[in-house]
């Protein structure tokens, strides 16, 4: 049997609609394309169907309605073949608190009918070491911190090299550290080649670690693409800090420049999104009309005003 | 560390060098050969599954309940008897071998597994059945098995394989802690059956081999039902609880006499049948009536229970 075709897109959906007991559609819809290689964040408030459909991807539930193509494969018919190559974290850590880090993937590792049992021990050995748990390895997982455990059950994740690795939210619930060292982590795996899909309710989570998001409200996908195009789609406002503030507004409105407000020295603006001007013209008309400029620049834009722009309402209005 | 430091398994896993992908691979991506099952890997999780339920304390506890359960006999007939003399006659429990306890230790294997086999026994495998499924959907690790991916019905096949070797290690316990206690507390020797004739007291053990397999084929049944009721729900407790509680209600259906025309399909209504390995020559009928039930019960719900299973959503 020859592995499937390598294709260019890792996570595929296609109309997706998972309707929980008839109600309110919890995913409606979906299409979803995750590129090969990218940390592709699956952004969203709590409720808006980003479990849902790792569920559904993962053949865990059954969509109402639609497709995913996994790997180049549909799922769930071709778990046996994808599952083996996908790693995954859903809705936090699950583990036998009676049985040791240690035994508990081997416990995982059993499941999996691709696994040589003669190389379980090592393989264990190594995602335990992956993970920075060689030490507790030993003690029953009950005692370990959520922490701890989450890095447990990245281990698992992590027992075979891997195309796909599904993160659910693997940050939620951990202190700044524990964040940092999941964050870390999941660079270092990007790092190597691995696809990974993200799911977070945090905006910087995905600014910081992410390529590629898509971003979900109420079950619904508002937008997805690179993350520099999503953040550019609001795209920022343009401030000039000067002490001849009139002049200015008078300079930036000939150049079409909209939405003038001053607050001080400070005077901010939408630059056209047609046939924009080049910001150095603009600063350059600003110097030659006698404005003195202390500053010129456009404002960062974060994936939150991009969410913001794309619903209208702030982000932690959950769904 | 780097991702070539992962561990892998076997020659059939080699991931090819870096800086050779695999034809027509993008850049920025990486391609993991797949991976072939081995023809015997996937015996793992059988071995697994066996592993955790014996290594769970729950197990544990109740295989010390059921191996104190003939102590308790036991010490109890001994104390009656004030260790000699014979008391005739006084199991209200099946056949009446409570009283030949006295002549020969052996017969406490036979008044154990029938002093068990009603309540304790099954008590234990509806147990042990009920949270098969349910406890690790309730735990949450039925959703790592499933990616692993364990597959819904090698795992299936997997919990009920190990309930069904639970059944025989329940009932070796309470027949080996019978043994041992019958052993030191009482005479033992030449055995004589329900059918008056006399064997030898080898011959004995090995009849007593064959009732305590006899007595775990009768639990299958049951084990199928818990396993069933297992893939109902997520929690272990509610499953555990009702698989027992079906257990009661069938045993008190199975005492109505105005309900005889039902009794044969209970599941219960052949199990005093391993008495009949006492007799000789042993009267088969009743055992392999006891046998197909058995059976019959397996095939309806653990069929049921493979319907449930793979058709169901996991959300927890
Ligand atoms: N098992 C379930 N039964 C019914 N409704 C559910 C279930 N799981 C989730 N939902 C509903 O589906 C919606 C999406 O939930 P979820 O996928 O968990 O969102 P997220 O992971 O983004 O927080 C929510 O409104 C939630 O209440
Ligand atoms: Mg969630």
């Amino acid at each position: 049997m020859q592995p499937p075709p390598v294709r260019d897109t890792v996570v595929e959906t296609r109309g997706l609609t998972k309707r929980y007991r008839g109600g309110r559609p919890a995913v409606a819809d979906l299409d979803l394309s995750v590129p090969r290689g990218s940390v592709f964040g699956f952004l969203g408030p709590n409720g808006s169907g980003k479990t849902t459909t790792i569920r559904m991807l993962l053949g865990l539930i059954e969509p109402s309605g639609g497709g995913v193509r996994m790997l180049g494969e549909p799922m769930p018919d071709a778990a046996r073949r994808v599952l083996p190559r996908v790693g995954a974290l859903i809705e936090g850590p699950a583990l036998y608190g009676f049985l040791s880090g240690r035994d508990n993937l081997a416990r995982f590792d059993a499941a999996d009918p691709t696994a040589d049992p003669r190389t379980r021990a090592a393989r264990v050995g190594r995602a335990l070491e992956r993970v920075g748990l060689t030490a507790a390895a030993g003690k029953r997982a009950r005692t370990y911190s959520l922490g701890m455990k989450q890095r447990l059950g990245l281990a698992a994740a992590l027992l075979q090299p891997r195309d796909l690795l599904v993160l659910d939210e693997p940050t939620n619930g951990l202190d700044p550290q524990g964040m940092r060292e999941i964050r870390a982590l999941v660079r270092e795996l990007a790092d190597d080649g691995t696809t990974v899909f993200l799911s977070s309710h945090l905006l910087d989570e995905v600014e910081q670690v992410c390529t590629h998001a898509a971003v979900m409200a109420r079950g619904r996908l508002l937008t997805q693409g690179p993350v520099a195009e999503l953040a550019a789609g609001a795209h920022g406002r343009l401030v000039v800090t000067t002490p001849d503030s009139a002049d200015a507004v008078r300079v930036l409105k000939e150049w079409g420049v909209t939405d003038l407000t001053v607050d001080g020295d400070r005077v901010t603006g939408e630059v056209p999104t047609v046939d924009p001007p080049d910001p150095a013209d603009l600063n350059a008309a600003l110097v030659r009309s006698g404005v003195r400029v202390r500053a010129f620049g456009t404002e960062r834009v974060s994936l939150e005003d991009a969410f913001v722009a794309l619903t209208g309402e702030g982000f932690d209005v959950a769904g | 560390m780097s991702r070539a430091d992962l561990p892998r398994a076997g020659a059939s896993h080699v991931e090819p060098a870096r800086g050779e992908p695999a034809g027509g691979e993008p850049a920025g991506g990486r391609d993991v050969p797949a991976r072939r099952p081995g023809p015997l890997w996937s015996l793992g999780l059988f071995r697994s599954e066996l592993v955790l339920t014996f290594r769970r304390w729950r197990t544990l506890a109740l295989l010390a309940v059921l191996a104190g359960i003939p102590l308790l006999v036991g010490i109890a007939v001994r104390i009656e008897t004030g260790g000699d003399g014979t008391a005739d006659g006084g199991g209200g429990e099946g056949p009446a071998f409570i009283g030949q306890i006295t002549n020969n230790g052996l017969f406490l294997v036979f008044t154990a597994l029938a002093a068990t086999l009603p309540f304790f026994l099954p008590m234990t495998v509806g147990v042990v059945a009920g949270d098969a499924i349910a406890g690790e959907a309730g735990a949450g690790t039925l959703r790592y098995l499933l990616v692993a991916p364990a597959g819904r019905t090698r795992l299936l096949l997997a919990k009920f394989t190990a309930v069904v070797v639970f059944c025989l290690a329940a009932t070796l316990t309470v027949a080996v802690s019978a043994l041992v206690v019958g052993v030191l507390l009482f005479p033992v020797g030449e055995v004589t059956l329900l059918s008056g004739t006399t064997v030898s007291f080898a011959e004995g053990l090995v009849r007593a081999l064959a009732i305590a397999v006899a007595v775990a084929v009768s639990l299958v049944g049951l084990a199928a039902l818990g396993l069933f009721v297992s893939t109902l729900t997520n929690s272990g407790v509610a499953a555990m609880a009702t698989t027992v509680g079906l257990l009661i209600a069938v045993q008190i259906l199975g005492a109505i006499p105005q309900l005889d025309a039902v009794h044969p399909y209970l599941f219960p209504h052949h199990w005093m049948s391993f008495a009949d390995l006492l007799r000789d020559p042993v009267y088969w009928e009743d055992l392999l009536d006891n046998l197909g039930l058995q059976g019959l019960y397996a095939a309806v719900f653990g069929t049921a229970a493979w319907a449930r299973f793979t058709n169901r959503d996991i959300t927890v």
